[in-house]
C-alpha cells in the first residue's frame, strides 16, 4: 500500500444539473503510468483539476502519499510535489522559451520575494531551464517568444514547465492535443523516458499512445469509472467496448 | 529605443529649471513639478495594472492619504518631512496592505468596483473631518521640513527634489519588474492558474505588489500637498483616480516610462488646450480612444515604434 504516491476516493463534483464526477475513486503507484480515457465531456478534466487542487470536490479525499491534501491548493500541492500540463496549452506567451521554464524552476527555489536581482540572468534558474530545454529537444528554441513556438513545440513546452518542477506525480492532461502523428510519437517517447522520474496520470484520446505507455487504464463515461485494469484487460473488457472503445476505433 | 525616448523625456524635465529662469517664468517650475508627480502616481499604478494586470480604479486614495498624512501633521504642527514623509508612506501602505486583503479576492470589474469603493470610503471620512477641513480642505502653512538638507520652499531646489525621486521611483520599478518578484507577477498577470499550478501562492505577491504600489502613491500624495500647499476630498474624488489610470492608459503599460509619458501628455494637454477653450476635454476624449484603438502600446510604444503586444489569450 505505501507505494500508492496518489489516492482519490469517492471524488464527487456537480455543475448545476451535470454530474461531472461521480464518486470518482482512482489510485497512482509508483512508478506507474495510469492513463484515464474516455468520451468527451466524461469527466476527465474536472477530475484533474480536483486532484490539482484548482476546484474543490463537492465530497470525497485526495491523498498525495500518506498525507491528506483534500484542503490543500493547487501551488500547496505543487509545492509536495505534485506537477501539471493543461489540455489547452498554457504557456506564457510573451516570455521566451528558456523563461518559461525558468519560471517553473523558480517555483521550486525558495520563495520569490526578491526585487533586486534580474531572473534573466540568474544562473540559478536560467543553467536548469537551458538542461530541461535540451533535454525535450527545444534548445535551440530557448530565445524564441513562446508565442512563435508552433503547437508541437508549445505542447512540448507546456511539459518542460511541468517537468521543471521536478514533480513525483505528474498529471498530463491530453498531451498529445492537435499533434500530427510525427510529434505524437515524439511525445510518447518523451513520456516513456519519464517513467524513472515520477508516476504519470495521462488522460489522453490518442490510443496508440496510451496503449504503448499505460501500465493501468481507468475508464470514464458521464463521470463514472466503468473500468480500471491492465492495457489487456481494459481491451477485453465488453463493458468498455460497447460505451467507449469500439465506438472509438470506428471513428 | 524605448530607452532613447525615456532618457530623452527625463532630460528636458531635468533642464526644465534652468529654462525656467533663462525665460524668468518660475510657473513652468510648478506645472512640471507636477508633471513628475503624478508620474510618480501613474508609475505605481503601472506596476500594478501593466505588470499585474490589476487594475484599480481607486489609486488616488493613496494620493490624498499621503497628502492628509502631511496636512494633518502639519496642522499639528509637526512640521519635519522626516516624520512626515514616512507617516504618509506608511500610512498608505498600510491602507493598502489591508485593502489588498479584500480587493484582491476578486478580479476584473469587481476588482475595479471595489478599488474605487474603498477610495470612495476614504473621500467621504475626509469629507466629514470638519476639525481638518471637511469639504474645504486643509491648507497647509508650511511645508515639509527637512532641518536645512533640503529647503521645499525654493522652486529650483524642490523640483530637483521631486525628479529625483521620479528616478528612483523609475529605477525601482525597472528592476522590480525584472527580478524573481517582477516575474511572478507577470506570470500572474498572464496566466493565474498557471502560476498557481507550477507553484506559486501567487496572492502573497500580488499583494505585495498592491502594497508597494499603495506606497509609492502615496510619496507622490505628500509630494502633491507640499506642491499645493493643500490638500483636501478633491485629491482621492474618483475622478482624479480615472486621471491616474488614463495617464497609465496614454503613456503605454508596457515600459516602465510609459507613464511618465503619460502625465506628461495628459497634463501639459490639459493645460494648453484649456487655454484654447473650456471644453478641452472634447479633444481630450477622442485622443484617448485614438491611442487605445491605434496605439496599444500607448505613446511609449508609438514613439519606440514597438508593436502591440501578443497578449495571451
Ligand atoms: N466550469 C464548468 N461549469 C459547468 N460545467 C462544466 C464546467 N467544467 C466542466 N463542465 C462540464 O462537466 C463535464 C465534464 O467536463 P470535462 O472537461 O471534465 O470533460 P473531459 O472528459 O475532460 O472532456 P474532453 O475529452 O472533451 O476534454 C462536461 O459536461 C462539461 O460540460
Ligand atoms: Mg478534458
Amino acid at each position: 500500500m505505501s507505494d500508492i504516491l496518489l489516492r482519490a476516493e469517492g471524488i464527487t463534483k456537480r455543475y448545476g444539473g451535470i454530474l461531472a464526477c461521480d464518486n470518482v475513486g482512482i489510485e497512482l503507484r509508483a512508478g506507474e503510468t495510469h492513463a484515464v480515457i474516455g468520451p468527451n465531456g466524461a469527466g476527465k478534466t474536472t477530475l484533474l483539476a480536483q486532484l490539482a487542487g484548482e476546484i474543490a470536490p463537492d465530497s470525497g479525499r485526495i491523498h498525495l502519499g500518506a498525507r491528506d491534501v483534500t484542503d490543500l491548493r493547487a501551488p500547496e500541492r505543487a509545492a509536495l510535489g505534485l506537477g501539471r500540463s493543461f489540455q489547452i496549452t498554457s504557456v506564457f506567451r510573451e516570455f521566451t522559451t528558456r523563461q518559461n521554464v525558468a519560471l517553473a524552476v523558480q517555483a521550486h527555489d525558495g520563495h520569490s520575494f526578491r526585487f533586486w536581482r534580474k531572473a534573466r540572468t540568474d544562473a540559478a534558474l536560467i543553467e536548469p531551464a537551458r538542461a530541461m530545454l535540451d533535454r525535450l529537444g527545444l534548445g535551440d528554441r530557448a530565445g524564441v517568444p513562446a508565442a512563435l513556438l508552433s503547437h508541437g513545440e508549445q505542447r512540448q513546452l507546456e511539459l518542460a514547465m511541468a517537468l521543471a518542477t521536478k514533480p513525483r506525480v505528474l498529471l498530463l492532461d491530453e498531451p498529445m492535443a492537435g499533434m500530427g502523428a510525427a510529434d505524437s510519437e515524439r511525445m510518447t517517447q518523451l513520456l516513456s523516458a519519464l517513467k524513472s522520474e515520477a508516476a504519470l496520470l495521462l488522460v489522453e484520446h490518442d490510443m496508440d499512445a496510451v496503449f504503448a505507455l499505460a501500465d493501468r487504464i481507468t475508464v470514464m463515461t458521464y463521470g463514472r469509472v466503468i473500468a480500471t485494469g491492465t492495457p489487456a484487460e481494459i481491451r477485453a473488457n465488453q463493458v468498455v467496448r460497447d460505451a467507449y472503445l469500439g465506438a472509438d476505433e470506428a471513428a | 529605443m524605448e530607452r532613447i525616448v525615456t532618457i530623452a523625456v527625463l532630460i528636458a524635465l531635468a533642464a526644465v529649471p534652468l529654462l525656467a529662469s533663462v525665460f524668468d517664468a518660475p510657473f513652468y517650475l510648478d506645472l512640471f513639478g507636477r508633471v513628475m508627480i503624478y508620474a510618480i502616481a501613474a508609475i505605481s499604478l503601472n506596476l500594478i495594472m501593466g505588470y499585474g494586470g490589476m487594475v484599480s480604479f481607486g489609486h488616488a486614495a493613496f494620493l490624498g492619504l499621503g497628502g492628509y498624512a502631511v496636512g494633518i501633521l502639519a496642522k499639528e504642527g509637526i512640521d519635519s518631512g522626516f516624520v512626515q514623509w514616512p507617516l504618509a508612506i506608511g500610512s498608505c501602505a498600510l491602507f493598502a496592505l489591508l485593502t489588498g486583503l479584500v480587493v484582491l479576492r476578486t478580479s476584473g470589474a469587481y476588482f475595479i468596483m471595489i478599488t474605487l469603493a474603498f477610495a470612495q470610503m476614504l473621500f467621504f471620512l475626509f469629507t466629514s473631518l470638519a476639525e481638518y477641513g471637511g469639504d474645504d480642505g486643509l491648507t497647509i502653512w508650511t511645508r515639509s521640513d527637512f532641518a536645512g538638507l533640503i529647503d521645499l520652499n525654493d522652486g529650483a531646489s524642490f523640483y530637483y527634489l521631486i525628479f529625483a525621486l521620479l528616478l528612483a521611483c523609475l529605477g525601482i520599478s525597472a528592476r522590480l519588474i525584472d527580478s524573481r518578484f517582477g516575474m511572478v507577477l507577470r506570470g500572474a498577470k498572464a496566466n493565474e492558474r498557471r502560476m498557481q499550478a507550477i507553484g506559486f501562492p501567487t496572492f502573497r505577491y500580488k499583494l505585495a505588489a498592491y502594497t508597494i504600489s499603495g506606497a509609492m502613491c502615496g510619496l507622490a500624495g505628500a509630494l502633491l500637498a507640499n506642491q499645493a500647499e493643500f490638500v483636501g476630498p478633491s485629491v482621492l474624488h474618483w475622478s482624479r483616480s480615472g486621471e491616474i489610470l488614463v495617464m497609465v492608459v496614454l503613456g503605454g503599460m508596457g515600459g516602465v516610462a510609459g507613464p511618465v509619458l503619460g502625465a506628461a501628455t495628459y497634463l501639459l494637454l490639459s493645460y494648453f488646450l484649456a487655454d484654447l477653450t473650456k471644453h478641452w476635454a472634447i479633444i481630450m476624449g477622442p485622443l484617448l480612444i485614438l491611442v487605445v484603438l491605434f496605439a496599444r502600446g500607448g505613446l511609449l510604444g508609438l514613439l519606440s515604434g514597438r508593436r502591440a503586444k501578443t497578449d495571451a489569450p
